[in-house]
């Protein structure tokens, strides 16, 4: 690109770029040592604390892109070198500034930019270095790539390009220039995988095994050493030798490969990785200029795609507002829990006996009705406790001190001494009413008493406690080491210290949760089971389960609604319904061939054939009595949908939560749904499912979409 | 239990730049500086095991923040040696660091070590001198010592009217001496060899990398130096320019049992003979050295004849002079402090001590032919310590 015309997008590009957190290129001359000569070392940093890495946006790029001008412009220099703040390289493009984007030919222009600057180091005359001393994230691990060489501290963590994780692709070079210098194997490992499995990042070590850094240094004194190597390197003591990258054959079946991979996590619902393998194949034959503009138009494309924005909105979502949970009362009123205990000991119990004990590290005494049934709870823990062991996952002191601190009982009075007790005993409300009042005898009057129940009202547990205002619901997800959510159920009794002191142990639980009120299923519940309950009644209607199954695949869902079912379990999705139609009436009809199927004893619709493949039984079939106006799977898609957003709007006219977001929150870190979708609202707005079912949208324009200008 | 000495040898030493305090290494911490220097000598050493260092000994005057938490074992931590290895931290002020060799040199000889590692640190731009003392109030109530004893510049005054014949021009001449000198042992890469480059941190410039002291300033001259204001009295003797300065910086050196040495294929530089501390007035305390030279010098049955190379700390010109005058050495005499001082290089508290011996030592390679020399420097609240070492490398035939 021609200078001047470089110049041109960048101030454009800064006039747009209001508020942006701008990342310095701070120039500085160094004495390379071994008498190399003098290099250029330009430092990112935008002037904050590690709390706020360094992003890359318009400003921060015209900053970079004048220091590498006047750097190239020496002739008395005999390198050039990049590196970051303490522990931080940069976290990449700064999103906030594409969220902002609102037409394609922007987008188009930031594309650009990061190219042209970045291009200038690998045209540079004299060697060009950069040391990832730290998060080098996306567009600066792609900056790294630019160099013609590269060194990594053994200290750095979050090494990794995520783009795909948001539905992105590495369009700054990334996607030509790491199988180009990595090899398309490990690069599917970078761009594709990693990212879409739970965005995993890479250490120090990890990324230089992955060849994307010449050497290592330790963090210790990590800039000194990397300088002196590249002082060895241009002095020409030391050369830097990369192996051949396997051109053949295995280029394609690694993206063979990436594309099962992708079809299996995204489901086709989310364009991004797909146009990572595209411009990854063309990596293979393509020349520089070709894949640049290649990168060029799949990031305008995207930045412009809806996928995007929501995806955008939804890490934002996670990242903050999990963080601060709408609603929640002030941190400084929780007072400390010393010992929890808990209540039942079956396996739903034992799980969550387990994650007390490692996250809270304090006494937990568990309960049931009978000492076998304690015995069962407590051996569970402990094969638990051995397996981790096993594992490595924590040291034996650690072991040691876990085993010290859970013990069993099947006396209450054993709970005296506890601050936070939480019932996870069989879903029937005469069943927890009777567990509180017989707790209430023994805890003293400011223990909290929590119910992990899945779809019961809160309120009506209190009811006749001397201290109703102590209970609070702690709704937990299954697996329960897994999935992140915690439903916290605020009942009109409930008081601020017991909620702030629920949110205080979620946190230390490491687990996100949000203040729900207190209605039957509260949110995640309550939406899958509204939306199973139309799958259910298409089925009953003589839908095909097949069909039924493929209506929602266009969603991108972790799962159909019938292997959901199978997880859950028949049994406990039907006896949620069954609340929740208590509750609210037809809106959640009780299939009788759920009650059939539940009935039957068997785990679930489908069996499985030996190569994995599932299938409806005979048995299973013969189970069900189905209509004849089935529908079709378009139909049942916007029957489903259209459930959906009636629910949500009720729910958000219930106050049942603060706002839409906590509706879409719940839904990507209870249930899984994906960040394309935004949770579920920002994909019902751009379908116009809630314009057609409300009458209005649930997020303004530009919150989850590209702005209106 | 019969119990036979052994003989101690100093293996190498290392030191960061030293830089004007609170200039470039004002974003760097002081237990970093440490860290490259042990650093610096494992990688120097790679026929050191390191899990055969059997203590680490960090002196630091000031031990608070980047120097407190008993900063030997955690540089040593930080350093990434083995966690079997024990640290501590030491002080005596201008004499950590020679006081962390003598200790656990003391500890080689006794044979509760094999190999120690002995270094010091001073960030006296974060530990401005003075900051957070607490002197006991009976100093004043019961005239224990003059009060110009806490402050170092006011002492050197005093030195001053304690020996007349050392004017504020001699003092001057030496400081010009020392400047030229390191100036010289620049040129000849001398000095680099015993530095290890550390990156430093700057909020407002980006990264650096100190590969050089930052206080020498090779065009010094006596004209110069006259016009300098004496900041301890009016129309004093003591200036910026015939004073150490105030530094940031940090030394480490590797010490080991001489039988352990030639085992694990480690150098000896220098071979330790005897070390001595002595006491003095504390208003003087830059008379320190002279004292502690004459018992060491007793202690190793030596005269000031026998020694053929001096390193003394340059804390203030007048000091040295008056060292000088007391052994009749001329003050320009080759022997002494031939690469310059702390006049010219710095003077971060604590650390100095091994910057005197990486000196002594590179002195002992230069001249085969010097059997003994020895390192000196004078310490605050009125000390002074002196090690006497033996060249390895010396041969009769070489000795005139």
């Amino acid at each position: 690109m021609r200078a001047d015309e470089l110049e041109r997008l960048i101030a454009a590009a800064s006039a747009s770029s209001e508020g942006e957190v701008v990342t310095r290129a701070l120039s500085r001359d160094i004495e390379l040592p071994h008498t190399a000569g003098t290099a250029v070392l330009i430092t990112l940093d935008n002037g904050r604390d590690h709390t706020r890495p360094n992003t890359l946006a318009a400003q921060g790029l015209a900053q970079l892109n004048q220091a590498l001008d006047s750097a190239l412009a020496r002739d008395d220099i005999v390198a050039i070198a990049i590196t970051g703040k303490p522990f931080i390289l940069a976290a990449g493009a700064d999103l906030s500034a594409f969220a902002k984007i609102v037409n394609r030919d922007q987008a188009l222009a930031i594309a650009r930019i990061g190219h042209a600057v970045f291009d200038k180091l690998h045209a540079s005359r004299v060697p060009t270095f950069a040391f990832i001393n730290g998060v080098a994230l996306g567009g600066a691990l792609e900056l790294t790539l630019h160099c013609h060489y590269r060194t990594v501290s053994s200290a750095a963590s979050g090494i990794a390009l995520p783009e795909c994780f948001l539905g992105l692709v590495p369009g700054w070079g990334g996607a030509f220039l790491v199988p180009n210098l990595i090899g398309a194997d490990r690069a599917v490992q970078l761009i594709i995988e990693n990212p879409l499995n739970q965005n995993k990042m890479l250490n120090g070590l990890q990324a230089y095994e992955l060849g994307l850094a010449d050497a290592i240094f330790d963090g210790a004194d990590y800039l000194a050493r990397s300088l002196d190597w590249a002082g060895q390197l241009v002095a020409g003591s030391l050369s830097v030798a990369r192996p051949e990258v396997d051109r053949g054959g295995s280029w394609d079946e690694a993206l063979e490969r990436a594309r099962r991979f992708v079809d299996g996590k995204v489901g086709g619902a989310s364009p991004g990785p797909y146009r990572a393998l595209e411009l990854m194949a063309a990596a293979k034959t393509s020349d520089r200029a070709e894949a640049y503009a290649a990168e060029d138009e799949a990031l305008a494309d995207l930045i412009m795609a809806p996928e995007l924005r929501a995806s955008l909105y939804a890490f934002d979502l996670v990242q903050k507002r999990a963080r601060k949970p709408a609603g929640a009362p002030e941190s400084s009123l929780a007072r400390p829990v010393t010992k929890v205990g808990l209540v039942g000991a079956g396996l739903m119990a034992s799980q969550l006996a387990l994650v007390f004990l490692r996250r809270l590290r304090v006494p937990v005494v568990i309960t049931d009705l009978d000492q076998e049934r304690v015995d069962k709870g407590l051996g569970y823990v402990a094969a638990e406790i051995d397996r981790l062991l096993g594992k490595r996952r924590i040291s034996p002191d650690e072991a040691n001190r876990l085993r010290a601190l859970i013990s069993g009982t099947t006396e209450l009075v054993d709970f005296a001494d506890c601050d936070f007790v939480i019932e996870a005993v069989f879903e029937e409300m005469s069943i927890k009413k009777q567990v509180f009042a017989d707790l209430e005898k023994h805890v003293s009057t400011r223990c909290a008493l929590a119910s992990n129940t899945s779809s019961l009202s809160i309120t009506r547990m209190a009811a006749d406690l001397d201290h109703p205002e102590r209970v609070v619901g702690f709704h937990f997800f299954n697996p329960v080491a897994v999935l992140p959510l915690i439903e916290i159920v605020r009942g009109p009794a409930t008081d601020e210290e017991t909620l702030a002191r629920a949110f205080a142990v979620a946190k230390t639980l490491k687990k996100s949760a949000v203040l729900v009120k207190d209605a039957t299923g509260f949110v995640v519940n309550r939406l899958l089971l509204r939306w199973m309950a139309e799958i259910f009644a298409a089925v009953d209607e003589g839908t095909p389960v097949e069909v039924a199954d493929a209506a929602l695949r266009p969603l991108g869902l972790p799962m159909p609604p019938t292997v959901l079912l199978q997880l859950v379990g028949p049994a406990v999705a039907l006896h949620v319904l069954e609340n929740l139609h208590a509750a609210f009436g037809d809106r959640f009809p009780v299939s009788p061939n759920l009650r059939a199927l539940v009935a039957s004893g068997r785990p679930g619709i489908y069996d499985w054939t030996p190569d994995g493949e599932p299938y409806v039984s005979d048995e299973t079939a013969k189970l069900f009595t189905v209509g004849n106006q089935p529908s079709t799977a378009e139909q049942l898609r916007q029957r489903a949908l259209n459930a959906l957003a009636d629910e949500i709007g009720l729910m958000l006219a219930e106050e049942v939560v603060a706002a839409p977001m906590d509706i879409d929150l719940c839904l990507i870190l209870g249930a899984g749904w994906p960040f394309h979708l935004g949770g579920i609202t920002p994909y019902l707005d751009r379908e116009g499912v809630s314009e057609r079912v409300l009458g209005r949208r649930f997020l303004p324009p530009g919150v989850a979409s590209v702005p209106t200008t | 239990m019969p119990r036979e000495l052994r003989d101690v040898v100093f293996v190498n030493g290392v030191r960061t730049p030293f830089g004007k305090a609170g200039s470039i290494y004002a974003e760097t911490r002081a237990d970093d500086l440490v860290v490259h220097c042990i650093r610096e000598l494992l990688r120097r050493h790679p026929e050191l095991p390191p899990d055969r260092v059997d203590d680490v000994a960090i002196a630091a005057t000031t031990q608070t923040g980047d120097q407190g938490l008993t900063i030997g074992r955690t540089a040593a931590l930080l350093a990434g040696i083995p966690r079997s290895v024990p640290g501590f931290a030491i002080d005596r002020m201008c004499a950590g660091a020679m006081t962390a060799v003598t200790t656990t040199a003391s500890g080689i000889a006794f044979g509760a070590y094999d190999v120690a590692i002995a270094g010091g640190v001073e960030h006296m731009g974060h530990h401005p001198m003075g900051q957070d003392i607490d002197p006991n109030p009976r100093i004043v109530a019961e005239k224990l010592v003059d009060q110009s004893a806490l402050i170092m510049g006011s002492t050197a005054e005093n030195l001053h009217d304690r020996f007349p014949g050392i004017t504020r021009e001699r003092a001057d001449a030496f400081a010009a001496l020392s400047q030229q000198r390191v100036q010289d042992a620049y040129e000849e890469d001398v000095i680099q060899e015993s530095l290890v480059t550390v990156a430093t941190r700057s909020s407002d410039l980006g990264w650096g990398l100190a590969v050089a002291d930052e206080q020498p300033r090779p065009d010094t001259t006596v004209e110069a130096l006259a016009t300098l204001r004496t900041p301890f009295r009016p129309h004093g003797r003591v200036t910026a320019g015939n004073a150490a300065g105030l530094n940031d910086g940090a030394t480490a050196c590797l010490l080991a049992a001489e039988g352990v040495a030639a085992e694990l294929g480690l150098p000896a530089a220098m071979r330790l003979v005897a070390f001595a501390f002595a006491g003095v007035d504390p208003e003087l305390m830059g008379v320190g050295p002279i004292p502690a030279t004459e018992k060491a010098l007793a202690k190793a049955g030596l005269s000031i004849d026998d020694i053929g190379a001096f390193e003394i700390n340059e804390a203030f010109a007048v000091q040295v002079l008056a060292f000088c005058d007391h052994f009749e050495l001329a003050a320009d005499d080759p022997r002494l402090n031939p690469y310059g001082g702390a006049i010219a290089l710095g003077h971060p508290l604590a650390s100095s001590g091994v910057r005197l011996m990486i000196h002594l030592a590179r002195a002992f390679r230069e001249h085969p032919d010097v059997r003994y020399g020895l390192t000196t420097l004078c310490i605050g609240l009125g000390m002074g310590g002196t090690v006497i070492w033996e060249n390895p490398l010396f041969s009769s035939e070489g000795a005139q």
